[in-house]
């Protein structure tokens, strides 16, 4: 196990390093530059002097370097944009926000998605069926910014249940996590519900039934088991796109997340806000990668995660 | 409703007609199907595929798919007991607890993600009030009983730790761990190889003989058949067209499929050189099945009469009957059988 968690930590680090040097060449090949906005033309002292500061007067390949080294100690620059902040502060300001409507999001999205996909299974072709799709095909459909609009229309200004926005108490936490786990929520329903149905007409659920269990047993001790391991594999995925948070949920609520900085480092050219954004999103993926894998061995013990040492 | 049986019947099947709704139309799968299985014996249930057999046998745990299948006629009754009135939860105390089921392929009817252990003990918790301590120390025990060597290591361990004989005994350490009083066999030793189906044939004597539970079992293979039944159940198209002991209907087979069976079975005095003797043609469609006698169509025997009328069952011993034409006191006057007897 061991050894097969450092070789995979290694491909880990491989990963990252090529997503790191993609993205890095990639960006630095857009045409403009951080402080060319809008056309204007600054002072070339002023320019010339910025430039200077941030090493972008140096060879590509300089700058390169010099990154990965200070990405070697966690550092991720100053942000050109946002001066004097650093890349590394506003992630430490903005994930913990996003990580906790992410987390209530996601959770929803998975205890509801795969209640619901089994409820359309076991009845399936029937009413609650037909109703559960139709849900989920909306929600797949639809973006959630218009969910986010409904629910405050209704719930917030009409209903004054909740408060329409902003960031603060638990009650601040539900309408954003709503609208960002529709999406997710549909998706884990339909996939639940065909691996559902799949399983339920497998051999081993016959005998179980041959046996005298009761049918709540059946389905959540011998079909739910295997009927959820493509829906863990979705997950990997849905989890890290749902915590780094998302750019329209937040700015509709004014959640003070990290969503907007992935769209403001490429609107402004920040250049250190943008390789910021991505290792943070990319280590954040990889890793929970990582833990799926992990989790299908506890979930399938056919799924072997190393091979016998011999 | 009044009924007579002898003391020591525990099961009696009378009447038996199973349909499927398809989209095609109706599929009468088990057409009267009448049998009894007393305590402690064997009874095998032979015929080729699709004949009804498979179809039979889950009618009797009641566990045909729901939405498609019904029994339309005829009666269960099991100690007295008529199964085809009660309830699912009715149904659920006698499965695994009275009535047990054993599957073809032991690889996909048992669960891989559950231990072994867990799938053997979840049953017997299911139906005797005991601790999960004393189920496991129960489960250990069957497991060593139908041959699985250290059971206590092996409780722990899942499906694809183990080849498919073994997964067949866990199966069966399954099946009969409630100590059921009859344990019904569907094809038992079909996906195994042949080594292999004489142990665990080996094995069903030995649980019969140790607990003295009734098997029936369900195959298309006569050798099976000959090496472990009392009884036999020949059936065709929904129908048994002739059932008797083993001694009976190996030795003096009376309906032309019975024979035709008989036939294509290869011997070791069998001549190499000659292929073997098959049927000619396939079952009748069960949409609409014939008017008359079902194997008509593919029997080299078959009078007029045999495609208008159904043939009456005739007795040939107090426990050897078949239905066909050929036994009617006329047929005899009409059609001497060329039957060329290879017994």
């Amino acid at each position: 196990m061991t050894r097969y968690i450092v070789r995979r930590f290694v491909s880990m680090i491989v990963t990252l390093w090529l997503i790191i040097t993609i993205t890095f060449f990639l960006m630095h090949a857009v045409p403009g530059s951080p402080f060319e906005k809008d056309g204007k033309g600054a002072n070339p002292t002023a320019v010339q002097n910025l430039m200077a500061f941030y090493h972008l007067d140096k060879p590509l390949l300089t700058q390169y370097g010099l990154y990965l080294k200070a990405l070697l100690s966690l550092d991720l620059g100053p942000s050109i944009g946002h001066f004097p902040d650093t890349v590394n502060s506003m992630i430490d300001r903005g994930f913990p926000v996003s990580f906790q409507l992410g987390m209530v999001s996601i959770a929803f999205a998975v205890i509801s998605g795969i209640a619901l996909g089994t409820i359309a299974a076991l009845r399936h072709n029937r009413l609650i069926d037909y109703a559960a799709m139709v849900f989920a095909v909306i929600g797949i459909a639809v973006p959630n910014f218009i969910v986010a609009t409904l629910l405050i229309k209704y719930v917030a200004v009409d209903w004054k249940l909740l408060p329409v926005a902003t960031w603060g108490s638990w009650k601040h936490v539900i309408l954003p996590a709503l609208a960002l786990s529709t999406g997710p929520l549909a998706l884990i329903a339909r996939m639940t519900r065909a691996n559902m149905l799949e399983v339920l007409t497998a051999d081993y659920i016959e005998t179980a039934r041959a046996k005298g269990l009761s049918p709540a047993t059946i389905v959540i001790k011998h079909a739910l088991r295997n009927a959820i391991l493509p829906v863990v594999t979705l997950l990997g995925a849905l989890v890290a796109n749902v915590l780094t948070g998302s750019f329209v949920i937040e700015k509709i609520f004014a959640i003070p997340g990290m969503g907007k900085y992935f769209v403001d480092g490429i609107n402004n050219r920040d250049y250190s806000l943008i390789m910021g954004t991505t290792v943070f999103y990319s280590a954040l993926l990889v890793f929970m990668m990582f833990v799926v894998d992990i989790a299908y061995g506890l979930i399938d013990p056919r799924i072997k995660l190393h091979k016998k040492e011999g | 409703m009044t009924f007579k049986s002898t003391p020591d019947v525990l099961l009696e099947v009378d009447n038996l007609h199973v349909s499927f709704k398809t989209f095609g139309g109706e599929v009468k799968a088990v057409r009267g199907v009448s049998f009894t299985l007393r305590e402690g014996e064997t009874l095998a249930i032979v015929g080729e595929s699709g004949c009804g057999k498979s179809v039979t046998a889950r009618s009797m745990m009641r566990l045909l798919p729901e939405h498609s299948a019904s029994i339309r006629q005829g009666s269960i009754r099991f100690k007295g007991q008529e199964l085809t009135g009660l309830s699912e939860k009715q149904m659920r105390e006698l499965r695994g607890s009275e009535i047990s089921m054993i599957f073809q392929d032991a690889m996909t009817a048992l669960n891989p993600t559950i231990t072994i252990g867990e799938q053997i003990m979840e049953g017997i918790i299911r139906h005797r009030k005991i601790s999960r301590a004393e189920a496991r120390k129960q489960a250990i025990e069957m497991l060593g009983l139908v041959g699985i060597t250290s059971p206590e290591t092996r409780l722990k361990q899942h499906l694809h730790e183990f080849s498919g004989g073994m997964r067949q005994r866990i199966m069966i350490a399954m099946a009969a761990v409630c100590s059921p009083s009859v344990l019904i066999a569907d094809e038992p030793t079909t996906a195994l190889d042949v080594t292999i189906q004489a142990q665990i044939i080996d094995l069903f004597r030995m649980l019969q003989e140790k607990t003295g539970v009734a098997i029936i079992i369900i195959t298309h293979d006569l050798g099976v058949v000959a090496n472990m039944a009392d009884r036999v159940n020949v059936m065709y198209a929904g129908e048994i067209v002739e059932s008797g002991t083993v001694d009976e209907l190996f030795r003096h087979p009376q309906h032309p499929y019975t024979k035709g069976l008989l036939a294509s079975m290869p011997r070791l005095d069998t001549d190499r050189s000659k292929p073997l003797t098959p049927i000619p043609g396939t079952p009748p469609d069960l949409f609409a099945p014939p008017r008359g006698c079902a194997f008509a169509a593919r029997c080299s025997n078959a009078m007029e009469v045999c495609g208008a009328h159904a043939p009456e069952r005739t007795a040939h011993s107090a426990t050897h009957s078949s239905a066909c034409w050929l036994h009617d006191p006329r047929a005899k006057q009409v059609f001497q059988p060329p039957i060329a007897s290879n017994g």
